[in-house]
Order: C-alpha cells, then structure tokens, then sequence
C-alpha cells in the first residue's frame, strides 16, 4: 500500500506525522502549565494536594509523547536527530534534565523519608514547567530563525557557535515563542484542572487563572504572529535542492497554504473560545476546544515550517546546509516501513482516550485522595 | 568521514553512556518481573476474592511504582543520547536503528503508562475485571518495550537487513523481517526477560525472607514467597537454557567477544573451558605468555557450547587477530588494508561526483563494492586494536554464570523448605536469601558487561568503531555532561533507596 507511494510523499506524509505527534504533545503540556499554577494559585495544602494528584494522574501520558516525538523523529529524519541533538547540544542536555527531574517528582513528593523534601520535588515540578517548555519553544523556534552549523560531504554535523544551542535564547523571536507556550501551557494547565476536579473555591479561582494567563500569553503570540508576516524565511529550490533567503517566506507560505492559514486562525479562535467559556459562562469544559485549537495550531506552525519548499531546519551559516524534509529523512523503504507501523497510531489513541474516558468519569475529590493511601 | 579523532572524547562519551546504560538497567530487570508478579497476585486475588491477597497486591505494587519512575526517569536519556553524545552514529545507522526505537515508543511505552495509571490509582474507579486487564496490559507493555530495544540492541550486535548507500555514506534498511528475526534479537529477548523475571522473584523472596527474619507479616512473607519461589525456579532454570544457546548465537555472529569472555588465545580442537581462573595481566595477543597464572580446565567444554559438537573449533584471539589459513581466517591485518581502500574508494567516488566525473566516479565505485565489506575495519590502524578488554569481560561472564548457577540451588532449596513447613526456622538460609537479592543485581550488571565491553571497538560489529560513531564535541563538554548525570542519578538513587526501604519497613497495610 504505502510501498508504492513515492518518496516525497512519504517525507510530507512523515512530517506531518511527527507534527502530529508534536502538537499532541504541546496540548499535553497542560501538565507541566499546571506544575507552575502550585506557584501561583494555590491557597492550602488540600488544593495544592488536589492539583498535583491530578496532574499526577496524566504526567506521564505528556512524558511519553514526547519520547514518541524524538523516536518518530529518529526514524524518519535521522539527519535532523542527528545534527540538532548532536549539535545543538547544550539545548537539548537542559531540555532532558528538566524532564528526567519530573519523572520521579510526582511519586516522591510526599513518600516519607524521600531525602530531597517535599520542597525540592516542588521546585522540579516548577523548574519543569518553566524552563523545560521554555527551551523547547526556543529549539522549535529555530525552525524559523535558523541555527549555526555546517554539513560536511558526509552530513556530519558540525556546530559553529560556542554556546552550542544555547545562544538561541538570545534571539528574540525564539525566546517569545517559548515564552508563548509556556503560557500557553500554564492556560491549558488551568482550563484541564477546572474540569477535572471537584472543589468550588479551587475551580473558581482556576477559571479565572486560564483568562489571565491568555492575557499573558498575547504579547508573545502576537510577536510571533506578526514576525511570520515581515521575516525572511530559508526556501528550497524543488529543481535541485539549494537553499537560498526569501523575503516574507512564512507569509507566501501562508498565502499559498490556504489550509494551513485556515488551521492556524481557527486553532487561535478554538484557544480564545474554550478560555472564553470557562471565564464568562458556567461550563468547565473549555479544555476540549482550546485543547484542539491547540493542536490545529501546532499543525500549523510545523506546516509553515516544513512545507512548501521550506527548510524546516535552516542553517544560517552556511544556508546549503539547511535541512529540509528531503534531505533529511530515512530511505524510502523505512518511511515504507513506519508508515505500516503509524497505521497502529488511530488504535493506540483510541484505547488511551477509552481508558481515560473510564478513569475521568468522576471527578477527583479531596475525599476520594485522602482514602488513597497511594495518592502524590 | 572523521578527520581528527579526539579519543578521550571518545572515552567519556563512552564513559556517560555505560553510566547512564548501567543506571537505567537497575531499575529496567525489576520492572519487567514485578509487573509480571504483580499480574500473578492480582490474579490470585481476583479468584479468591481474599481481600489479604489484594493488600500484598498492593504492596509490591507501591514498591513497582518506586522503581517505575527513577526507570522512565534514566530512560529519556538513552534516547537522547544517540543524538546528541553519538551524533553520526545517529545519521550513518539512523534508517535502521530508528525504527524499532520508535515503534517501541509508539507500541510499548504508550501502552505501558497508560495502564500504569489504571492500574494504581483505578482501583475504585474501574471494575475488578478492567483492572485486573490493566495490570496484565503493565506487564505485556514493560515486556513488549524489552523486546524492541532489544532488537535494536541486537543489531548492533549482529546487523543484518541493511546496505551502504555510497550517496548518502549511510547505512540504509532492507529487510525489516531480518531484524525482528535475528538469532541475536531472539535469544537477547528471552534471556533478558527471563533474567528480569529471575531479578523480581529474588527481589519478592528477599523482602520477604527478611521480615520472616524480623517475625513480621508471616503469613504476607509466607504467600509471597510461595509465588516468587515457584516463578523464581522456572525463570531461573529458563535463564541458564537461554543463556547457553546466546552463548552459542555469539560463537556464531561475535567469535571475537567469544574469545575475549573466555580468555582463549589460541584455538584448539577441542578446546576447554575454563571453570575458574586468573588471568595474567601482562599477556598481550601474539606474545608467549600464558594467559593465565591459575586455572581450572574441563577438557573439550568449550567446544561443546560454543560449537555443539566436541571436536568443534573454537578460534582464539591470536586466530582472530592474525589469521589462521587452516581454518580459513582472514588475518584483521588484511581487513584494515581492504578497509582501508573502501573508505579511500568512497571519498574518491564523492569527489568525482561532486566534480561530474562520471568515468572516474563509476571506477571508484567499483573498487568500493568490492571492498565494502571491511569498510569499518578502514577506521582501524592497528590489528590489536579489535581485541576488547580480556579481563573484565572473562570475570564479568564467571560472575554472572555462577550466579546463575546458585539462584537455581536457591529456588531448590527454599521450594524444598516452604514444602516441609520449615522455611521460618533456617535463619542462615533467609539471610541467603536477602543476600541474593543483591546478587541478583550484581548479575544482571555483569551480564551487560559482558555483552558491551565484549564488542568493543565496534559500536556496530565489524562496521562501526565507536571512535566514528561519535558526536563532534570537545572531551570537556562531555566531561561536564558525565558528572552532571552521575551526580544528578546519585543523588536520585539515593532518595529511591531510601523510598524504598522506607515502604519496606513500614510493610503491607492492614494485614
Ligand atoms: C539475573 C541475571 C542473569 C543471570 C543469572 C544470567 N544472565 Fe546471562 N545475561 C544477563 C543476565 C543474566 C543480561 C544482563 O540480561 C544479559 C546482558 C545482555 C543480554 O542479552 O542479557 C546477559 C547476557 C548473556 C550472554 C550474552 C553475551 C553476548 O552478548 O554475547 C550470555 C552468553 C549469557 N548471558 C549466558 C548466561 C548463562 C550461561 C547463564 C547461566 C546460568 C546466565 N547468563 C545467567
Ligand atoms: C541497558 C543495558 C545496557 C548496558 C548496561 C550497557 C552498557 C554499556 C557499556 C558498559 C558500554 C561501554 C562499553 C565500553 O566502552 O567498553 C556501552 C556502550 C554502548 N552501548 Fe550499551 N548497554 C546497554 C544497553 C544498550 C542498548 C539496549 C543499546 C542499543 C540500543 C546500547 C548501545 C550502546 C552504544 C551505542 C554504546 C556506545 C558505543 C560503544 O561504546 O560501544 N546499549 N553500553
Ligand atoms: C539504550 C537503549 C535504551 C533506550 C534508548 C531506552 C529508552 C527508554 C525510555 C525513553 C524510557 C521512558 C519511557 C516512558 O516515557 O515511559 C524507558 C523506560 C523503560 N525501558 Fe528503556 N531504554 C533503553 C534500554 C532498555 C532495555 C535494554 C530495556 C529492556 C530490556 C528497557 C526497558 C525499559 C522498560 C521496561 C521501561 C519502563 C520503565 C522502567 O524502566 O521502569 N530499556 N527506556
């Protein structure tokens, strides 16, 4: 079946797979925005207790989309596994040490005799939440800004820049768009925890915590937005390969992507709408349609990046180094291969979203957490 | 492909990566039993309906979900670290390596968590039935994502299903099935979980003899002990019958490592084995030392495992090393010269084709398909160089076998014991018993020793050293990372420790 679709297909089949896979995982992040609301939100321990056992219950479901978004990546486009982890290699070591720190915080916090203290589980949470999502909105916005490195004939990469990664954070665009998605993240921690728990003083002050992390998120969004409109984008040229600046590559994209527009302005309107419901109305269901706004508009920022004879990691040193999802990916028969493999995705939601249609039906309750004695 | 080849980078990425390898495999073996263990109770539980079958449920279930998080914490980074620590491992082998990294994240891990999360926190809000499959789903998951690193891991061993592709200088799949199908794959798999499963069960009679020990929670210890000890027993006589045939399946794809984890020099029909021994710190391959100063030899041994037959003959690492023409083995010295000519045919080739030299372009190719073969052995210099460290893979191997060899005796012993009803009066053979619980551990490591340290150079057999593997970082950076992570995991392993021992001590509830 997949076998004999031609290689460029599957590469924009496969891209839009991992996009999948990493949008599904932005939404998912709703874990890590809630980790820094204990900051901010809280009143006493009980809420507090309530807020992380309700995370607790979903963290890992976070954690391991991002394992399937660097395993995906791995198999269809080893060169960017490659270059960007090889290369941009201090991001990404940061990025794993904020998540290898969440894995145990949540089983250990309140164990007794944990030798870290309650406190230091807490603060992983927040460091987690914070600079975590933050550094992954910079390495994603480098899709755009480009980063420093060089290919030799062997396509081993070769990284320019001291700082090796980390000097993306000094660019503007990069850091308002981890900035964005943390925000973000904390909008959706708020909206998921207002629907899944059961405590009127708690969920009022949630409702109104997702409004006012919208707000806060804006600026950011509006950076970004207003960036993909005026910058030069790195474009491929289909007939031979090579890369060259094109002024407002992003907006053509745009333009010439119609869908891709569409997806991004209903994801944004799908985002402001579920806020809107839980800050003005009585519902608490607000996290489905911002949850799917958000995915509608990860698609659609990875679209802009990968699609339509775009580089999706640009090198600026050397823009013949760019990688694009032709150069970048596995040979056609392991593209072949995986696509079988993505065929079990549709099944794998479907019993997750069966399980936790099982697990959610009631909502969780400080009565429910203080029988368990296996409750975070 | 490499100009300079900073080896002390190459040391320390090593270094981080056995670090974190050793690390993860803690916590990995006791996952893969425990939640097989936990399946068991459960299920005991459910058919009698003994609410006491459910608290001890829930007990190994808290010491299962202790470990859990520490293993997916070291897991991540294993993952990472191809990318970033082996970067051109990541580009050259990423076609193949990639696949079943990403199917067991997409098939097993997902799997895994979320009946994890059924499985502790569902109690009250699925039915007996949907839980009970959840914690079989736990059990099936752990085991499943066994089975797809291992397929990787085995084909680093041994690889097959695969070409170089001269354009693209990488490695590039052709058969999947060769993969999932690989001997390596296939006796990796079953002597892993099987020693996973032989790790749970000395882990459950360990605590258990312990409180037997302190007269705490009888009839808890009793029962749990009566299911590790019947499950312990049949793993462990499945893990010495895996391993003699992986034993086997390396005499076959890795003579080399073969060689090295018993120290045979010069091989012989028939050859022995050597029981016990230590080795000469001195002897170096194609000296005349002895390569041991004691040891302890049964006559023809070896040949039998390795080959199957008495008269079998098993090469030794001067064979290896400098070739052996009645046997029909290529010296490395003549593998280095041919490799050494593809990787200087595959430079020629990429040079022409850049320039459009179609003619010259064609003839490097030539010389390349014949010499493709050897391309690894090109990043060689010198023949010794394929020798792994002898010694630590020759204890490593001992280590673990006679491990293995008690814990059988062990299970005998304490099935024997439970039978008669004396179990509780045999101080000596309880503390036994605790001991193996870290015996167990030690066995698991050596295991993976044996099986890394004994590849070494090679990252992939004959086709990759590490030294080309690598990413292209400065030692220093590295460095950095080693201690970062060995500090970091210390200090995580320190808090799961004391969790751990914690629960322990606290016991079973309401019992
Ligand atoms: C509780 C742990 C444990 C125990 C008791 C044993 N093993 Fe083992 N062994 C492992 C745990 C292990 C392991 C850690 O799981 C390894 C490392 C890689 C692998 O596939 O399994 C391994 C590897 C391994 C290898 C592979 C080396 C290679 O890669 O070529 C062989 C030949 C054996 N074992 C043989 C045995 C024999 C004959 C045993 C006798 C009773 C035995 N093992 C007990
Ligand atoms: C979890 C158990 C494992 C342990 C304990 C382990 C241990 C080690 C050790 C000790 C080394 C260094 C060997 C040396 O430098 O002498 C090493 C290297 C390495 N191992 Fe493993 N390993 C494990 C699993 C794996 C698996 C499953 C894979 C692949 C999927 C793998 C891939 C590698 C790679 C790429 C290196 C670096 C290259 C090399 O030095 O050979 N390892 N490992
Ligand atoms: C170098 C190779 C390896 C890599 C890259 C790797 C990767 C990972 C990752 C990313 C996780 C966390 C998954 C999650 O999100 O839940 C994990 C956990 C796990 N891995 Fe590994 N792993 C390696 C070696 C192994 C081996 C050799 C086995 C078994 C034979 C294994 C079995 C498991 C299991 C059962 C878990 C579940 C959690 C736990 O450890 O308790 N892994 N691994």
């Amino acid at each position: 079946m997949f076998g004999s679709l031609d290689w460029s297909t599957l590469q924009q089949l496969w891209w839009f797979i991992v996009s999948l896979v990493g949008s599904l995982f932005v939404f998912l992040t709703f874990v890590q925005g809630g980790q820094t609301l204990l900051l901010t939100i809280t009143g006493d321990e009980d809420e507090k207790t309530l807020i992380v056992n309700s995370l607790g219950r979903k963290w890992e479901l976070t954690f391991t989309s991002l394992v399937v978004f660097g395993g995906a990546l791995f198999a269809s486009f080893p060169l960017f596994y490659a270059s960007s982890f090889g290369g941009a290699y201090w991001v990404w070591i940061a990025i794993l040490f904020a998540f290898i720190i969440q894995a145990v915080s949540y089983e250990y916090r309140r164990k007794p005799n944990n030798f870290l203290g309650q406190k230091t589980y807490e603060a992983f949470m927040f460091i987690n939440g914070s600079v975590g999502v933050l550094l992954i909105g910079v390495a994603i916005g480098t899709f755009f800004t480009g980063s420093n490195f060089t290919l030799n004939d062997y396509n081993l990469v070769q990284w320019t820049h001291p700082l090796r990664g980390l000097e993306a954070a000094f660019s503007l665009f990069n850091l308002s768009f981890g900035l964005f998605l943390v925000f973000l993240a904390r909008t959706l921690g708020a909206l998921y925890l207002a629907n899944n728990l059961e405590h009127e003083n708690l969920v009022a002050k949630l409702k109104a915590s997702s409004f006012n992390n919208l707000l806060c998120a804006l600026p950011f969004l509006l950076y970004v937005l207003i960036s993909f409109v005026l910058m030069d984008g790195y474009a491929v040229n289909p007939a031979d390969g090579t890369v060259v600046m094109e002024a407002n590559k992003y907006l053509n994209n745009l333009l010439q992507m119609p869908l891709n527009l569409f997806l991004l302005l209903v994801g944004l309107v799908l985002v402001v709408l579920g806020v809107m419901l839980n800050r003005f109305t009585a519902s608490v269901r607000g996290i489905w349609p911002a949850g799917l706004g958000t995915v509608l508009t990860c698609l659609a920022i990875f679209f802009l990046a990968g699609y339509n004879n775009t580089a999706f990691y640009p090198s600026k040193v050397d823009l013949n180094s760019s990688l694009t999802i032709y150069n970048a990916s596995s040979s056609h028969y392991t593209l072949t291969m995986m696509s079988y493999v993505a065929l079990t995705v549709p099944f794998v939601l479907a019993y997750v979203s069966w399980v936790w249609r099982q697990m959610d039906s009631k909502k969780l309750t400080i009565e429910e957490l203080a029988a368990d004695k296996k409750s975070y | 492909m490499i100009e300079q080849i900073d080896l002390s980078m190459v040391g320390w990425a090593r270094a981080t990566f056995a670090l974190t390898a050793l690390y993860h495999w803690i916590f990995v073996p006791l996952t893969l039993g425990l939640s097989v263990l936990c399946a068991f109770f459960e299920s005991i539980y459910i058919r009698t309906g003994n609410e006491q079958w459910k608290s001890l449920t829930k007990f190994w279930m808290t010491l299962f979900g202790i470990n859990f998080a520490i293993g997916v914490a070291t897991g991540i980074i294993l993952e990472f670290e191809f990318g970033t620590h082996w970067s051109n491992y990541s580009w050259i082998v990423g076609d193949i390596f990639g696949t079943p990294l990403a199917i067991e994240a997409i098939l097993a891990f997902v799997l895994e968590t979320t009946f994890f999360a059924v499985m502790f926190f569902g109690w009250n809000r699925v039915s007996k039935k949907t839980h009970l499959f959840s914690t079989w789903m736990v059990a099936l998951g752990s085991n499943l994502s066994a089975l797809w690193i291992l397929v990787a891991n085995a084909w680093m061993q041994h690889p097959v299903g695969m070409k170089f592709n001269p354009d693209t200088a990488r490695f590039e799949m052709q058969d999947f099935w060769e993969l999932i199908s690989s001997p390596v794959a296939i006796s990796h798999f079953v002597h892993i979980t099987s020693s996973g499963f032989l790790l749970a069960s000395l882990f459950v009679v360990g605590i258990s003899s312990w409180y037997l020990l302190k007269k705490r929670h009888i009839q808890f210890a009793k029962r749990s002990i009566a299911v590790a000890c019947t499950f312990g027993l049949l793993s462990s006589l499945f893990v010495a019958f895996t391993g003699d045939e992986h034993g086997y399946v390396t005499a076959r794809t890795q003579p080399m490592k073969l060689a090295a984890m018993e120290a045979l020099y010069e091989g012989k029909t028939p050859t022995g084995l050597i029981a016990i021994g230590l080795i000469n710190p001195n002897k170096k391959p194609g000296d005349d030392q002895d390569a041991f100063s004691f040891k302890v030899e049964i006559p023809g041994m070896l040949s039998v495992l390795a080959k199957r037959d008495f008269d079998g003959f098993v090469p030794g690492i001067n064979d290896l090393v400098y070739g052996n023409a009645e046997q029909g083995l290529m010296s490395t010295e003549e593998k280095i010269r041919r490799g050494k000519l593809a990787v200087a045919s595959l430079g020629d080739y990429k040079k022409a084709k850049k320039n459009g030299e179609h003619l010259v372009a064609n003839n490097a190719l030539s010389v390349f398909d014949q010499h493709r073969d050897y391309l690894g052995y090109g990043y060689l210099n010198s023949p010794e160089e394929v020798v792994p460290p002898v010694a630590l893979t020759f204890y490593a191997f001992r280590i673990m076998v006679g491990l293995g060899t008690f814990f059988i005796l062990l299970f005998l012993v304490y099935g024997y014991l439970m039978e008669k009803k004396q179990l509780e009066n045999k101080p000596m053979i309880l503390r036994l018993g605790v001991l193996s619980l870290f015996l167990g551990y030690i066995a698991q490591q050596t295991g993976w020793i044996v099986t890394e340290v004994g590849r070494q150079p090679w990252a992939i057999q004959d086709m990759l050293p590490v030294t080309v593997a690598r990413s292209n970082l400065d030692s220093g950076t590295v460095a950095v990372t080693f201690f970062l992570f060995l500090a970091l995991f210390t200090v995580l392993l320190i808090a799961e420790l004391k969790i751990m021992t914690k629960q322990i001590s606290i016991g079973p509830e309401g019992e």
